[in-house]
């Protein structure tokens, strides 16, 4: 086979596969659909329609974006270092517990001081919780795929627990905390629209997304352009490499886990202070794992990452507004979908490698002659 | 001492009834990690077995047709998988999460579309499932003390695929071990140039795993739906795919420990169902948040504790590269 023979044009490479790999997954979600007797093409216009055809389905769309672009910053960074990190659903859940906890002491008092507590506890309990199995990894050789996936297991139940106990809004009998304190609140994108004299509809989407943007910016800086990002993508390429160049393998899995964890964590901004305004339980939703699809999606890269949010974050949004029209399309389906999207993006990246090359030698072939 | 003794009679019964889909999935990601693939996606191939099974089962209204739903379903993932990490080369990693998330998703999708029962398939008769099998005199014998109880309530009383999985894990290490498939499989798995050079394809021993690794995975999905449970209901693996890789680790590939694995993180789960809402001297009760956690920590402790750093099958995770 001529896979990995020759180099593709950046442009075939960077936008022509992951655009071909996207296609085989709604293709093949079609057929499931259709198979289902409805009509693929209508559901892919209600789920255009749904993402972008209204202010207020925009506002959701990018407030879900900003979940994944967390999430998924915070799987391609292990990932540069080396390591699958299926965790962020339990980083991003203690990272809710850390936020929360942050918000309640801090009380109620300058907006600015609350909602910096609160960026901090999310980072620093979602870090603290990456921090375990980075841990067992570098030190003891536990596989941190395992590790990171019973972390997930534990941090569900350790959030159920606070939130049917000490959490738990007094007089309550849901899984969720009190209201936050007035002050711990982000500003939606509509206000700050509004201020700038530019009418827009009310929606979830906040300045969190603003803040996941500067985080991508951030990532792409430390990988890309400093010494400590350089260091950690040799130990994600080769171990005795790193070792021989004098970086140490179990600091660097360590560092990068924790910063992964941090931006996982970070994911509650904003549905927590950005939307809920309160702790609720299970409001991770597998976002994490979508960090997954994101990641491999977005090749990996903030940009990519990015655009790949927007995307997902069109899927569910558009999604959710499909089972409103077909009672079938249920939030399940985009489910498959995305497990879809991540086998012929993630899994199989250079599926159609082989069909392109072949195409752009022959076209090649007909220039020179 | 009666109550302890029934205790423990009842603990011992739940292990092997909890441990028996974890020894069929433990035992498929040892086959395929054997010969050198990774099968992070033994939760969504026992799902999508279980849905498979259930459906299968309710519609025709026998277990029969149910099993081979059941282990086609996880063949056809098996295969999948395999052709991903084989022909492919691609990510093993992410191709076993891409079915566990796509089969989460499909699973109650289809269960909803046949069943219109919120994702779930229908509640299952006795009679459309493997049930119970009582053993000659099972109930005549229970009032002996110890033996009767062990005969009567142990050994009698679970189903056929439990019964069937205490012969596979012998069969599995014979397999592994005695023949000559075994020995080509296990040499795939640490050095493929070596099995490429003596001219015997690469590829098609890690197929032939996928698929073997599929039945195994499939039993496993089957028995959840139609042995221990009577239907589908959503995520109904439940982590189980990743505690049976956690136990195949501490197992360390080999089928006896592995199973002696399963059988411990069994127990684990079975204590924690019988502590919920018990008062215990000193503790006072647990949050019933914690002992859901117990099966979770342990597997961390095991990995972190005993295992320590152990060799994996050498090339198992690698895709093979033949030079030109």
């Amino acid at each position: 086979m001529a896979v990995g023979a020759k180099k593709l044009p950046w442009w075939a490479d960077g936008i022509l596969l992951p655009t071909l790999n996207l296609l085989a997954a709604f293709l093949v979600s079609g057929i499931v659909i259709f198979a289902m007797g409805e009509s693929p093409l209508e559901v892919l216009s209600l789920l255009v329609a749904g993402a972008f055809g209204f202010e207020e389905g925009i506002s959701y769309t990018f407030y879900y974006a900003t979940n994944f672009i967390f999430t998924g910053l915070a799987v391609s960074l292990a990932f540069h270092a080396g390591h699958f990190n299926i965790g962020g659903e339990g980083q991003a859940m203690i990272g809710g517990l850390g936020l929360a906890l942050a918000v309640f002491m801090v009380g109620d008092g300058s907006p600015f001081f609350a909602v910096t507590m609160g960026i901090i506890g999310a980072a620093a309990f979602g870090a603290a919780w990456a921090y375990i199995p980075a841990y067992l990894q570098a030190k003891r050789g536990s596989h941190i795929v395992i590790t990171t996936i019973m972390f997930n297991f534990i941090a569900s139940a350790l959030l159920a627990y606070f939130l049917v106990g000490p959490l738990q809004r007094p007089g309550g009998q849901m899984p969720e905390s009190a209201d936050f304190p007035a002050s711990a609140s982000l500003v939606g994108i509509h206000e700050m629209l509004a201020g700038l004299g530019i009418t827009f509809e009310e929606g979830p989407m906040n300045i969190s997304l603003l803040i996941a943007l500067l985080c991508a910016v951030g990532v792409w800086f430390l990988l890309a352009r400093t010494r400590f990002g350089y260091e950690l993508r040799v130990v994600g390429q080769n171990q005795n490499a790193a070792r021989f160049g004098g970086i140490s393998v179990s600091r660097m899995t360590i560092v990068a886990m924790m910063i992964s964890g941090a931006l996982a964590g970070m994911m509650g901004l904003n549905e927590l202070l950005g939307d809920q305004h309160r702790l609720v339980g299970g409001f991770t939703q597998g976002y994490g794992f979508v960090g997954i699809a994101v990641a491999f999606m977005g090749r990996n890269h903030p940009l990519g990452i990015v655009l790949a949010s927007v995307l997902f974050g069109a899927l569910y949004q558009g999604g959710s507004e499909i089972s409103f029209e077909i009672s079938t399309i249920t939030n399940d389906v985009i489910i498959m979908i995305q497990g879809l999207v991540i086998l012929f993006a993630g899994a199989m990246p250079h599926l159609f490698k082989g069909m392109i090359d072949m195409i752009l030698g022959k076209l090649a072939g007909r220039v020179a002659a | 001492m009666i109550d302890f003794l029934t205790d423990i009679t009842l603990l011992t019964d739940s292990t092997f009834r909890i441990a028996t889909p974890l020894i069929l999935a433990a035992l498929a990601g040892l086959v395929a990690e054997r010969g050198g693939i990774v099968d992070i996606g033994l939760e969504g191939k026992m799902l999508a077995a279980a849905f498979a099974a259930a459906a299968a089962a309710a519609v025709t209204g026998s277990p029969w047709p149910g099993l081979l739903a059941g282990i086609g379903a996880s063949v056809a993932l098996s295969l999948l998988h395999g052709y991903v990490a084989i022909s492919q080369r691609g990510n093993q990693i992410v191709s076993g999460m891409a079915i566990n998330i796509a089969v989460a998703g499909l699973a109650p999708t289809l269960a909803n579309f046949w069943f219109h029962r919120g994702g779930q398939t229908p509640y299952l008769t006795d009679e459309q499932r493997f049930s119970a099998i009582k053993f000659p005199y099972a109930s005549e014998l229970a009032d002996v003390p110890v033996i009767g109880q062990i005969y009567s309530e142990i050994l009698s009383g679970h189903n056929l695929i439990t019964y069937l999985t205490v012969l596979l894990v012998p069969g599995v290490a014979w397999m592994l071990y005695k023949t000559r498939f075994g020995l080509r499989l296990r040499a795939v798995g640490e050095n493929p140039e070596a099995v490429d050079t003596a001219g015997i394809s690469v590829a098609a021993l890690r197929y032939q795993a996928m698929i073997i690794a599929g039945v195994l995975c499939g039993l496993a999905g089957t028995v959840l739906s139609t042995g221990l449970g009577a239907g589908f209901i959503r995520d109904m693996s439940a982590g189980k795919g990743f505690l049976a890789l956690a136990a195949m680790i501490f197992g360390k590939w080999k089928p006896v420990p592995t199973l002696l694995a399963c059988l411990l993180f069994g127990f684990v789960d079975a204590l924690q169902g019988r502590l919920q809402g018990v008062e215990l001297p000193l503790v006072g009760e647990i949050p019933v948040q914690f002992t859901i956690m117990m099966p979770y920590v342990l597997t961390v402790i095991i990995l972190a504790g005993f295992v320590g750093r152990i060799q994996a099958p050498r090339a198992s995770g690698i895709p093979y590269e033949k030079d030109h």
